[in-house]
């Protein structure tokens, strides 16, 4: 659903021309529709941030509830910065969040190389059986995500079928570890976030016009040079949705990690889950929160500002 | 066109298999009679029996559903009058920061909504007693707020590309925009709805970390219990539970996909 459109600013003048009869009425269905979904969202959505802000800059207290009130009973207000200078000095808060961006961004181009020639084959594939592999794509999206993580283990385990396999093939004696490192953190990552992937790469490059590569081609152009020069270009708007809906959930990911890359794979999702859960820093878990969400700051807004783009053009 | 090249043939059954040959295990080694789920201990449906007499996956799975029938419905109502507003109501106030709220949970990392949805409950709490206990309520509430942008999305993307004539005819020949939404633009815009409720049932059976979030003890559902289960290693009754719904899932789709080709056929 990457490429579909963002809000449209279309004015309702016809509603200045109405008669006068039901006019009332109609305002109170325009202001409950509006009014309805807006409350919703500022209470379930806006207020959580603000809370998890105004957490992130007490000190943690051995109380109920663990953390230190802004305010106290004198009225005055008491904020610390305490526990983001923690995050920003220590050094393993810095290594955990470089090591969830490169791992994100490594099965981002990982998703790419697989998912573009994929996307590239069921575009051009012919119309019978188009549908038919798209919606091969689209199925594991309704196998749940943590049983297709799940999966995984039965296979990577020092026991499982490629350890079995490779042993019987007679390329390792004693089986390797897979399960419970990086690389397989990295493996489901990729697997996990291919269909999010192809999808948009096969919206823009099933919409493409195939003449101009044929009419680059007339012109001599050779095929690598058409897709240098024209397949590529055209299909950009979906290799930047693909790639935004694969890096933004796997920096965040907490049950990869946790299945497949086993007690000392910290990732940054994993680390605020066990400060909140386990350690029950709440403070400390806020502003590793808040941390993460300013790093996520800059592809969220290039996204929503490609997805405005991409609407108004539409229009 | 000229028929596929080779090299992209080739990256096409390396993907599919990629993505299949993980579940293709998971069916087979479902009929393992042995209880170390990696080592093949001949033919058995012990395990599918075994599942059917466990409780807690039946509580479990009774519980999502219940969630994800009343998230999906609550979402397809919120996300449909938002659609509305974003796409019929022109500028109203605080117009971007509603536009703002619509999509974020969409990009949103399920660590950060669930936790802050989490502070929200316990502050409400404090404040208010209500919720007095974390469950059902409040898993509902999470699904509902971060589904209603996927349905607000989909049914908005409809109400853009849809013509706007019919609708500006109707009120023109007098019909009262209360009316005109009833009577054209929902008839018209139902298959958007259908298909933005369905994406929000599935979110909703398919979360894990926000569910584990916001709910309370006592409260487990289906993606909690096969989650505790699997934390500890490979276990043969979860093989059975995944190969159902994988059987399930295949059937409902290749289902759909045959209906998909009659249709276009005629």
């Amino acid at each position: 659903m990457g490429i579909v459109a963002a809000p449209q600013r279309r004015r309702a003048k016809r509603l200045d021309v109405l008669p006068g009869a039901g006019k009332l009425q109609d305002n109170l269905w325009q202001r409950v529709a509006i009014a309805t979904p807006y409350i919703w969202l500022f209470v379930f959505f806006l207020m959580p941030f603000v809370i998890i802000l105004k957490i992130s800059l007490a000190d943690p207290l051995v109380a109920q509830p663990p953390y230190t009130p802004t305010f106290d009973s004198l009225g005055n207000i008491s904020v610390t910065a305490d526990n983001f200078a923690f995050l920003l000095t220590d050094k393993l808060y810095a290594i955990t969040y470089l090591k969830s961006i490169l791992m994100a961004a490594t099965a981002t181009m990982c998703c790419l190389m697989l998912g573009y020639p994929m996307a590239y084959g069921i575009a051009r594939a012919s119309e019978t059986s188009r549908n038919l592999l798209l919606l091969l794509i689209i199925l594991p999206f309704w196998i749940s995500f943590l049983l297709r993580v799940y999966a995984w283990m039965g296979l990577l385990n020092n026991h499982g079928v490629i350890n079995n396999l490779l042993m019987f093939v007679g390329v390792i004696d004693a089986p390797m570890q897979i399960i419970y490192t990086d690389f397989a953190v990295f493996i489901g990552l990729t697997y996990s976030y291919l269909p999010f992937m192809i999808l948009p790469l096969y919206a823009t490059l099933e919409r493409m016009d195939l003449d101009l590569v044929e009419a680059a081609q007339d012109l001599g152009a050779s095929a690598t040079i058409a897709f240098r020069d024209i397949t590529w270009p055209l299909s950009r708007p979906g290799v930047i949705a693909g790639c935004l809906l694969v890096f933004i959930p796997a920096t965040g990911e907490y049950v990869i990690p946790y299945l497949l890359g086993g007690p000392n794979s910290l990732l940054i999702g994993r680390v605020l889950f066990d400060e909140f859960f386990v350690n029950r820093d709440w403070p400390l878990a806020s502003a590793v929160a808040i941390v993460m969400l300013i790093l996520l700051v800059v592809p969220i807004m290039y996204w929503k500002n490609f997805e405005r783009k991409a609407a108004e053009n539409e229009a | 066109m000229k028929r596929l090249s080779r090299s992209i043939f080739s990256i096409l059954i390396f993907g599919y298999a990629f993505l299949y040959i993980p579940l293709i295990l998971v069916v087979a080694y479902s009929f393992n009679d042995s209880r170390i789920a990696t080592i093949w201990g001949g033919f058995s449906t012990r395990w599918y029996g075994e599942l059917f007499r466990n409780d807690q996956v039946l509580d479990a799975l009774f519980l999502s559903v219940r969630i994800a029938l009343t998230s999906a419905t609550l979402a397809t109502i919120l996300g449909t009058m938002a659609a509305l507003a974003l796409a019929r109501f022109g500028r109203f106030r605080g117009h971007t920061l509603f536009t703002g709220m619509i999509t974020s949970p969409m990009v949103m990392p399920e660590v950060i909504t669930g936790l802050s949805l989490l502070l929200l409950f316990i502050a409400l709490q404090q404040l208010t007693g209500w919720p007095g206990q974390r469950g059902f309520s409040t898993i509902t509430i999470a699904h509902t707020t971060f589904s209603m942008a996927y349905v607000a999305v989909v049914v908005q993307a409809r109400l853009s590309a849809m013509d706007q004539s019919l609708e500006e005819a109707a009120m023109d020949l007098g019909g009262r925009p209360l009316r005109v939404v009833f009577d054209i633009t929902l008839p018209l815009i139902a298959p958007a709805m259908i298909a933005g409720w369905l994406l929000a049932f599935t979110l909703s059976l398919d979360d894990l970390v926000i569910a584990s979030f916001v709910s309370g003890p006592g409260a487990t559902t289906l993606p909690m219990y096969i989650f505790s289960k699997v934390k500890l290693g490979v276990s043969p009754d979860i093989n059975a539970l995944a190969s159902l719904i994988i059987a399930f899932v295949s059937f409902g789709v290749l289902l759909a996909w045959a209906v998909m080709r009659r249709t276009e056929a005629r």
